[in-house]
């Protein structure tokens, strides 16, 4: 058996069924590997070791009386640090936030610990989970475990990094325009951004609250429908969360993919694409058909109006949700002479450049005047977007993209154009706007060893249906390709 | 512009004192938004408690203090209230509304917008009926939306007052039904009628509490005056801070003699956001920082359209109490009371109430309103205690009341024996038979009525004067038959024996 801290979670259970390790011993092992690699990597922001061993110490005692263990039992987890934490610094990757420590849990922690799992720490992020390659967070950069050199994407890049470094077994990530998936491409790790209203967002600190979605990264899709089937339901506290009834993910994985039809909208392939991510996608299709999937020709002509009705609704949210940062309650204060005075230094400091060029955008799109030709307009392009998303679910029962047009870039390197960062969205903010799960998964890696995702979507609540597609490409070697 | 600002500012101060001939030239127009606190035991997005009075910040969690990642959850018992006080004043309940977030920074903020319908309000397009001068007039009502209350910036009281401010979080996030009307209302008595009619509306309903001192009920006014005859509305003024009666009607009558003063300069009136300021007894410009906002509205991402279904609307309809307009027509017509006494009696549901119960339990109407106005009313004024307080219940009024329709005691002793029932919240057979309230005590009437016995006994007032005192029993039950029972028997003793000695 491999070195503890690349176990799944089957293999977690199975150590610890067998007393071959503790859950105090494992967690043990986990922050000995993050003391070795965060230094360098960044993936971490917080660790909670006191939290960490009183919950393996219940697993631990849980075991020892042979009381049922819960599903997720003794495995260590990494949280994104825009979901809340009970007690444990969760900042956002923003100075504003220095310093916070919330009150409560979010609902997917609670779940999570509930379930047996161990809260190791909070992940690594772009500010307010805004960028795509977690260079924006006010903490310093995540490296990609892959590449040292390449960024991780983002901006849930702590999470991805630290599943694909073997710093946790899962991790929980948001996702409002990509940043579970491309982050799950760029690091090599399967990433399931669920159905909005799947998954509860009490706790998850908004960016755009129509958008915005909690999902798990994992080494393995089992491992990511284990997480699914803790995380998923109805939450009293998330008004927007649904009340569709929850399939048991693990258990829909094994079934035969023959005969299921993977769309694939072929504009997707023929501009901006770089053509080695080009070639493994659609090796990674090749391998879907294999195993049985017949492969059908789709449009979804409202793509080209994607990024712009995006980066429209989800800036006019983030305007809003960013105003209660003014420190009057907690974080960040910069005092000033005035109330006023005391608000703009306050944000001028405490935000960085692209959550204030967010800011600012969202507050230009939802000004007198200017409400109906941008925010109502990018309302009207997402019902389209949706329109074209439903009507192509009326002919397959998947589709395939790939996650992100290009492979994990060097850091630095494409920092001076947000336009062009932005762009680098297209295959994920569709389905953000849309509402429908898709995951990521490694198909194959470039001549120079980066990973390159591959991105399955589903229609809205039909994660099973994604991840057992997930599931058989990856056991067919998808990875490899 | 220096010299418009000043003369601005004169004219400001000095509007006092112009010809009454000149102001009934003018004609105001007047709209209200009232903002009414719904009486929910919790906030509106939160299981909050909403009392009032608890030590600051008690009542508060990461949803009403905006906490980072918190999210709203729609008390259904707000919405509830909200479309009692719709149905109350005719409001159409829409099938579908929609919460909506009005952006803006202010430290009692704290999400940093503020949780409230907009382009689709809970319900639209109702009445209000008002008595004014003896005429009844409808007031049209645009629209009833829900929202949530701000919490209370606290800038003095405390020891470093002078350079910090506090704030209460307690209130915020209580849920509001803001009620804006048509600028329907010609005067501020109008204007005064038709709060009067909405609170007792709102206290009937039991949709709000009403209470103007603990700020549950606050109103604010759109006003501007017009020509006499135009057709066409003035620029107008919006006026805050009329949290009570008296307020809202001196604020009024300020700004319509502030605005006709100003045109009659030859100015013109600016479309602004004033202050009522109590002290100075005048409204005031807000600095241009206070209202300048644009609210940058969008519908709140963090809740469901709202939907009320036609069967849910019907049971609350259902379930409605008697409005005060349908009481007072019925009062009349049943009871055969004035419209005055109705409209006094069916002024609040616990008075009316208790008006039925004297009713019910005998009394006739008309005295049993006579009774509640004049000597309960009073005595519950001087003892400062509501109706709800009343140590005499209906149905001892109601008794009391028969033993003066019945003669058995007369009005004036019937005052007196109120007033001890009053006191004591003892029943008025007791007070009657305990304090001899029923006995005729007066020496006088006594003699005569033992005279009357023995002159028209003669053979047996001989017999007694004979040695006969059997007989004497004979003239004591003639006289208390002669009085009803009611002679002091000591005093007819007492007389007989002395007329017959």
């Amino acid at each position: 058996m491999s070195a503890a801290t690349a176990w799944t979670i089957p293999e977690v259970r199975a150590a610890l069924d067998t007393g071959k390790i503790s859950a105090r011993e494992l967690v043990k092992e986990f922050y000995a590997r993050i003391e070795r690699h965060n230094g360098e990597l960044n993936a971490y922001l917080a660790l909670s070791p006191d939290r960490a061993y009183a919950q393996a110490d219940r697993i631990d005692a849980a075991i020892a009386s042979g009381d049922a263990l819960p599903p997720l039992a003794g495995v260590p987890l990494a949280v994104k640090d825009v979901i809340s934490t009970h007690g444990i610094p969760t900042t956002c990757g923003s100075r504003i936030l220095e310093g916070y420590r919330p009150p409560y849990d979010a609902t997917a922690v609670t779940r999570l610990e509930h379930a047996g799992a161990i809260v190791l720490g909070k992940t690594n992020c772009d500010e307010f989970a805004m960028g795509s390659s977690n260079e924006n967070s006010a903490y310093g950069p995540v490296r990609n475990p892959v590449a040292t050199d390449r960024v991780p994407g983002g901006s849930s890049g702590g999470s991805g990094a630290a599943v694909a470094a073997n710093l946790a077994v899962v991790a929980l990530g948001t996702d409002t325009g990509g940043s579970i998936r491309q982050p799950g491409s760029f690091c090599g790790v399967a990433a399931l951004n669920p159905s909005y209203g799947r998954v509860s967002r009490y706790g998850l600190l908004a960016y755009a609250s129509s958008l915005d979605r909690i999902g798990p990264f994992a080494r393995t899709v089992r491992d990511v429908a284990a997480v699914m089937s803790v995380i998923a339901g109805r939450d009293p506290l998330d008004s927007t969360s649904a009340a569709a009834p929850v399939p048991n993910y693990v258990a829909a994985l094994g079934r035969p993919l023959t005969g299921l039809r993977i769309g694939i909208p072929d504009d997707y392939f023929a501009e901006g694409i770089d053509p080695e991510v080009r070639q493994k996608v659609e090796g990674g299709i090749r391998l879907l058909e294999k195993l049985g999937c017949r492969r059908v020709s789709i449009r979804m002509p409202n793509t080209e109006y994607a990024i712009a009705a995006y980066y429209i609704i989800a800036t006019a949210e983030a305007s809003s949700n960013l105003a209660r940062y003014d420190g009057v309650r907690y974080g960040l204060r910069v005092p000033g002479g005035t109330l006023i005075e005391m608000y703009q230094k306050t944000r001028g400091r405490g935000f960085g450049t692209e959550v204030k060029r967010r800011i600012v955008l969202g507050t230009y799109v939802l000004s007198a005047g200017y409400y109906d030709a941008y925010y109502l307009k990018g309302q009207k392009v997402r019902s389209l977007i949706a329109r074209d998303f439903h009507e192509a679910f009326e002919k397959v029962d998947a589709i395939v993209t790939p996650t992100s047009p290009v492979p994990p870039f060097r850091l630095g390197e494409r920092t001076s154009n947000p336009l062009q960062m932005y762009l680098a969205d297209i295959y994920t903010v569709t389905g953000s706007l849309a509402g429908v799960p898709g995951i990521s998964v490694p198909t194959g890696k470039t001549a120079e060893g980066l990973p390159v995702g591959l991105q399955i979507y589903g229609p809205a609540f039909g994660e099973d249906r994604v991840l057992q597609l997930a599931h058989a490409f990856e056991q067919a070697g998808g990875a490899e390709l | 512009m220096v010299y418009y600002a000043t003369l601005m500012a004169k004219v400001t101060q000095d509007a006092t004192g112009i010809l009454p001939e000149i102001m009934a030239g003018y004609e105001p127009v007047i709209g209200l938004e009232v903002h009414v606190q719904l009486k929910t035991a919790t906030k509106a997005f939160c299981a909050c408690s909403t009392r009032f009075g608890d030590p600051p910040n008690s009542n508060t969690c990461p949803v009403c203090l905006g906490l980072p990642g918190a999210l709203p959850v729609l008390n259904k018992r707000a919405l509830e209230l909200g479309i009692r006080a719709a149905l109350a004043i005719h409001l159409n309940v829409q099938e579908t509304s929609r919460f909506a977030r009005k952006n803006y920074f202010y430290p009692d903020l704290p999400k940093g917008y503020q949780i409230s319908m907009y382009e689709l309000p809970l319900a639209t397009a109702g009445w209000l009926e008002i008595e004014h001068d003896g005429q009844t007039k409808r007031i049209g009502i645009t629209r009833l939306h829900l929202e949530d209350d701000a919490a209370k910036n606290l800038h003095e009281g405390f020891a470093d007052s002078a350079e910090k401010s506090y704030v209460d979080y307690n209130r915020g996030g209580t849920p509001l039904a803001e009620i804006v009307s048509e600028p329907d209302l010609r005067s501020p008595a109008e204007a005064y009628a038709y709060l009067t009619a909405l609170k007792q509306v709102l206290l009937y309903t039991e949709v709000s509490d009403c209470n103007m001192e603990e700020g549950s009920l606050r109103c604010d006014a759109n006003i501007s005056v017009r020509r006499r005859g135009a057709e066409k509305f003035g620029t107008k003024a919006e006026v805050k801070n009329l949290n009570s009666f008296r307020y809202l009607q001196r604020a009024l009558e300020y700004e319509i003699e502030r605005q006709i003063t100003v045109l009659e300069s030859g100015g013109k009136i600016t479309q602004e956001t004033r202050l009522w300021n109590v002290a100075a007894g005048r409204t005031e410009p807000m600095r241009s920082k206070e209202f300048a906002h644009d609210y940058r509205y969008f519908p709140e991402p963090d809740l469901l359209p709202v939907r009320v279904s036609a069967a849910w609307r019907d049971e609350i309809a259902s379930a409605m109490p008697e409005l005060p307009e349908a009481k007072r027509r019925r009062f009349v017509r049943d009871f055969s009371i004035t419209p005055y006494d109705a409209e006094v009696l069916a002024s609040t549901r616990a008075l009316a109430g208790y008006f039925e119960g004297v009713v019910r339990a005998g009394a006739p109407a008309k005295p049993a309103a006579n009774w509640i106005q004049v000597e309960l009313l009073r005595q519950l004024n001087d003892a400062g205690k509501e109706i709800t307080e009343s140590p005499v219940p209906p149905a001892e009024l109601a008794a009391l009341v028969a033993k003066v329709e019945s003669g058995a005691i007369n009005a004036a002793t019937g005052k007196k024996v109120f007033a001890r029932m009053f006191e004591t919240g003892k029943p008025a057979a007791e007070i009657i038979a305990a304090e001899g309230f029923g006995q005729i005590s007066d020496t006088g009437e006594i003699e005569r009525l033992c005279r009357e016995v023995i002159e028209k006994n003669p053979e047996n007032a001989a017999k007694y004067r004979a040695g006969n005192e059997g007989v004497f029993k004979f003239f004591v039950g003639q006289v208390m038959r002669a009085s009803r029972g009611q002679a002091n028997p000591q005093a007819v003793n007492d007389t007989l024996k002395r007329l017959l000695s």
